[in-house]
């Protein structure tokens, strides 16, 4: 990211070696110790999945296992076409760029690390403990930084909760307010971790697709055309709906939802007093133009929404895990209640850090100096780079208008190759990424994983590609895809 | 053409939650008041009282000397912070790491305890870090104990266990720890015991855990082997789990030793045990901690861990991980952290008995931990300006003392169940872990009122 004036680096590019759910899933083992919710490792049911390290000459490096990140499976539930393969042999076997991880190769800003730095430095007594629900000059900033942004009084004390990054605020959420019987519903394709803590809750996930509009040919599909039908939207609705979740910016389509599209779903919920759960951790990144809009800010949503966010999207800092999670008091209290009662604090240097860095930009905002104007500039070109890049070989990205990712369909080679190595019930996408990492040198994720067991093979010719990289990895990505083209000449 | 669609889209939905908003207006009624469904989730019914919110803020006034709640004011030792500041300049590490716990952080957490259990430990199978002991609790729980479930819990108890065990769904069952008579001598944490007859009768056939915690919170009680051992036989005749936290492992003082149930005959398979950097190493506010067991129990916790929060924060876990090493390498060294805070401490735990001894009162002497509790009845304070709560005894006479004596403690009722907190009244818990300019001005405080009382 030169343009950031951030040193260039080799970020990582190590595949992450994903190991499925060994085999002793027989319960007759002391499996049997596990509680109701690990006991959906019933036979024949879908299984975790946990992830390697990369193999040794790697093991010094650090080696991010997030399993979302790395296109494997996140949930609690995974397809049972899945079989074990063993990536490690081929990371070590194939020099591969991964852009499946969703995270940035290259450092945070100058400003973000100092703030940490500051954070380490100054008063030792920033190693114990801080409040509970906040380290008040973070809840403070961000309830004055939002409160602006959502054109509400926010009271740092009352509406504010930080967690552990917006994993640990969707938790959370889930806990604090789904129950035994609630339904939830959850907009496909989505952030696969939205299914297992329904679960997790006792509730009911349902959901509803994005589906796509047809797309002039030749044209590049948008991540716009995808659209919820209203109508079907609407009966996805029943007295035992307790929340939707939403994602703007969208992973993995990368969709922002225009304020239309929010008043539809705002009008719904309301109309059926169900709580919005708006996870909005890629806020900051929009491009083209286009305006991210929190529902929260919509008439009479705020009283029904929890909004979540992230300092490690925000700040390209994913390792802080510092999330946080917006609202009004009669849904906070819960979400309080859950986080005094599964990890009661959050670390303080991280908030420390977060809040400083914070201030920065409240100083800066809306201005060219404002790293929440630079960073979707600088990525704005990366996606850009990468669309170009990827049409080369065959690839037809959709493009997207936000987040980290796009999907780029695959369908020319699923006509062209179908039958790639993998098991018989393994969707297309996954035996097409694995083709990819083995044969091209390039990991990315299968959409499929995004979408809920029985619309798989609906999704099955997509893959999820990651831009939010380094110059050299791009380039490096380019090398990959120059070879790639030259093999596809007759 | 399509955008004068959602033109029309837009108009329609917006007439939509008009009217929404409308007829609750009719009804007079602000339109929050019309939820019903916006509830909180049966789970937390109950769970939403906490002492330390109340305490804390009342501790919170600068000029009371704070020896409530358990927060070093000394600083962590220089290295560890030396460490953190090194790595908050290493890019790579600003980024996420491994969701069960980072590499070199695992990899030195079983090099340490794999010196106390007979086995080698898997540093990816066998541990998983999480945020704070207090994550390793939940992920414990959540993993393991089911609706329906009973788990043992010894009173007085760490408060977050009830709470975290009647989240899950099942029902906590108390048995307390009780004094023998110490007529003549000074009173010693292992003078609280279990009866075992009584302990035993607790376990039936849905009794999933007992939770153990050695050394003790807030009694200071280290676990001597004989009674690890009746624990460790009746949860093997009851093929019951140890979920076994011993966050002050390294706070034991002369004469005692610190033992793990796991290490113990049967228990490995049956025991997870919990650490803490936050009370390793005097940073609380690090928040890690790490769960070590086997396999086919840590499996159970990792699951709940990528539900949850799925990863703990990097450059602490590297910090962490380097800082053990440094540790790790001179263990039998006097400068070992591990050697040095316990001596510390036990000069501090010394100095306060003293001072509670010279007030009147009869404190606990800990074997081990950073608290020492001690019976304040025989001060006889005036609690007239607090007779109109409800409050136990020691509630009161907590506040009394913050408000009065600008010294703040924690009631020990706070660490009982409903219906035995009469049995803890009495008692009022003081952390020690703190410098000796705070001990200092405690023992002002203290001075002042023997004068007062004379």
């Amino acid at each position: 990211m030169r343009a950031m004036g951030v040193r260039t680096k080799k970020g990582p590019r190590f595949l992450l070696t994903p190991e499925w759910w060994p085999e002793d899933r027989d319960l007759r083992d002391p499996t049997k110790r596990s509680s109701g919710l690990c006991r959906a490792l019933e036979p024949g049911s879908p299984v975790p999945v946990t992830v390697k390290h990369a193999p040794p000459d790697f093991a010094s490096q650090l080696c991010s296992q997030q399993l979302r990140d790395s296109g494997q499976v996140t949930s609690l539930f995974e397809p049972q076409q899945f079989q074990r393969v063993e990536f490690s042999r081929m990371a070590s076997e194939y020099d591969v760029v991964n852009l499946g991880q969703g995270f940035p190769d290259f450092p945070p800003p100058d400003f973000a690390v100092q703030a940490f730095q500051l954070a380490l430095s100054s008063d030792f007594m920033l190693n114990q403990y801080t409040k509970a629900f906040g380290y008040p000059p973070l809840t403070e900033i961000l309830a004055s930084f939002f409160g602006k942004l959502l054109g509400q009084e926010i009271d740092p004390l009352k509406n504010v909760l930080v967690t552990v990054g917006a994993y640990g605020a969707l938790f959370t959420a889930f806990q604090a307010l789904v129950d035994e019987g609630d339904e939830v519903i959850i907009i496909e394709p989505f952030f696969d971790c939205y299914e297992p803590m329904t679960l997790m809750a006792g509730g009911r996930p349902v959901f509803v697709t994005l589906k796509l509009s047809p797309t002039q040919d030749g044209e590049l599909d948008s991540a716009s055309n995808w659209q919820l039908d209203p109508t079907e939207l609407a009966s996805k609705f029943t007295s035992r709906t307790k929340a939707l979740v939403l994602n703007t910016p969208n992973n993995p389509l990368g969709k922002v939802f225009s304020e239309a599209e929010l008043e539809l779903v705002a009008s719904l919920c309301q109309q059926h007093d169900v709580i919005c759960i708006s996870d909005e951790v890629y806020q900051w990144l929009v491009y083209d133009g286009h305006q991210h809009i929190s529902i929260a800010s919509l008439p009479g949503m705020w009283e029904r929404t929890l909004t979540i966010g992230s300092a490690g999207k925000s700040f390209s800092a994913t390792g802080w895990k510092v999330g946080w999670a917006l609202g009004p008091d009669r849904l906070l209290k819960h979400l309080r209640t859950v986080h005094q009662n599964t990890i009661y604090h959050c670390p303080t240097q991280g908030q420390a850090a977060v809040a400083q860095s914070f201030q920065h930009e409240q100083a800066h905002f809306g201005q060219a100096s404002s790293y929440f104007v630079q960073l979707p500039e600088a990525v704005l070109r990366s996606r850009d780079h990468m669309v170009r890049s990827l049409q080369s070989v065959g690839l037809r990205p959709v493009i997207p208008q936000g987040s980290y990712f796009l999907i780029a369909d695959i369908s020319d080679f699923k006509s062209k190759m179908p039958d790639l190595p993998g098991d018989a019930e393994e969707p297309y996408d996954s035996r097409f990424v694995k083709w990819m990492i083995r044969n091209k040198g390039l990991a990315a994720i299968p959409a499929s994983i995004f979408y809920s067991m029985p619309h798989r093979k609906h999704f099955d010719h997509y893959v999820r590609f990651c831009f939010v990289k380094d110059e050299s990895t791009l380039q490096a990505m380019d090398e990959k895809l120059q070879r790639w083209k030259t093999e596809l000449r007759p | 053409m399509f955008l004068a669609q959602r033109r029309l889209c837009s108009l329609d939905s917006r007439a939509k939650f008009l009217k929404t908003i409308y007829s609750s207006k009719i009804l007079g009624l602000p339109a929050s008041a019309m939820s019903l469904k916006i509830t909180n989730a049966k789970r937390i019914e109950g769970l939403d009282s906490n002492v330390w919110v109340e305490f804390t803020k009342l501790a919170a006034d600068p000029s009371v000397v704070n020896l409530g709640q358990g927060l070093p004011d000394i600083s962590p030792p220089v290295y560890v912070k030396e460490k953190l500041s090194k790595i908050a300049a290493i890019d790579s590490l600003n980024q996420y790491t491994r969701g069960f716990g980072h590499p070199s952080l695992v990899k030195a957490l079983a090099c340490l305890y794999e010196k106390f259990y007979q086995n080698q430990i898997n540093p990816n199978k066998e541990i998983l870090v999480t945020v704070g002991a207090y994550g390793s609790l939940f992920n414990a729980i959540q993993g393991l104990i089911d609706k329906g479930d009973e788990v043992i819990i010894i009173m007085p108890f760490y408060d977050c266990y009830e709470p975290m065990v009647r989240m899950a769904g099942a029902t906590p069952v108390f048995i307390p720890l009780r004094s023998k008579p110490v007529d003549g001598k000074r009173w010693s944490s292992s003078d609280w015991t279990l009866d075992p007859q009584e302990l035993a009768s607790k376990f039936n056939s849905k009794t999933k855990a007992i939770i153990l915690n050695t050394p003790h919170n807030p009694i200071g009680k280290v676990y001597t082997k004989e009674e690890l051992q009746v624990i460790a036989d009746l949860c093997i005749k009851n093929d019951t789990l140890c979920i076994s936290d011993e966050v002050y492992e390294w706070l034991v003082y002369t004469g005692n030793k610190h033992l793990k149930i796991a290490t113990f005959p049967g228990m490995w398979e049956r025991t997870i045990t919990i650490g803490s950097a936050g009370k390793t190493f005097s940073v609380t506010g690090w928040k890690l901690g790490w769960s070590i067991g086997p396999n086919h129990l840590i499996k159970h916790l990792q699951t709940v861990q990528q539900n949850s929060v799925y990863t703990c924060a990097t450059p602490l876990q590297e910090a962490l991980a380097q800082a053990f090493w440094i540790d790790i390498k001179r263990m039998d060294d006097p400068e070992c952290y591990f050697n040095s805070l316990p001596k510390e401490l036990e000069v501090k735990r010394d100095r306060m008995v003293h001072l509670l001894e010279s007030l009147g009162l009869k404190p606990i002497v800990p074997d081990g931990g950073y608290f020492i509790i001690a019976d304040v009845s025989l001060l006889d304070a005036d609690l007239s300006d607090m007779k109109d709560s409800n409050e136990p005894y020691d509630y009161k006479f907590v506040k009394w003392m913050t408000k009065n004596k600008k010294l703040s403690a924690i009631p020990v009722s706070a660490f009982c169940n409903e219906e035995t907190k009469l049995q803890f009244e009495k008692f009022v818990r003081f952390c020690f872990i703190k410098k000796d300019s705070t001990l200092d001005a405690a023992e002002e405080i203290i001075k002042a009122w023997i004068r007062q009382k004379s």
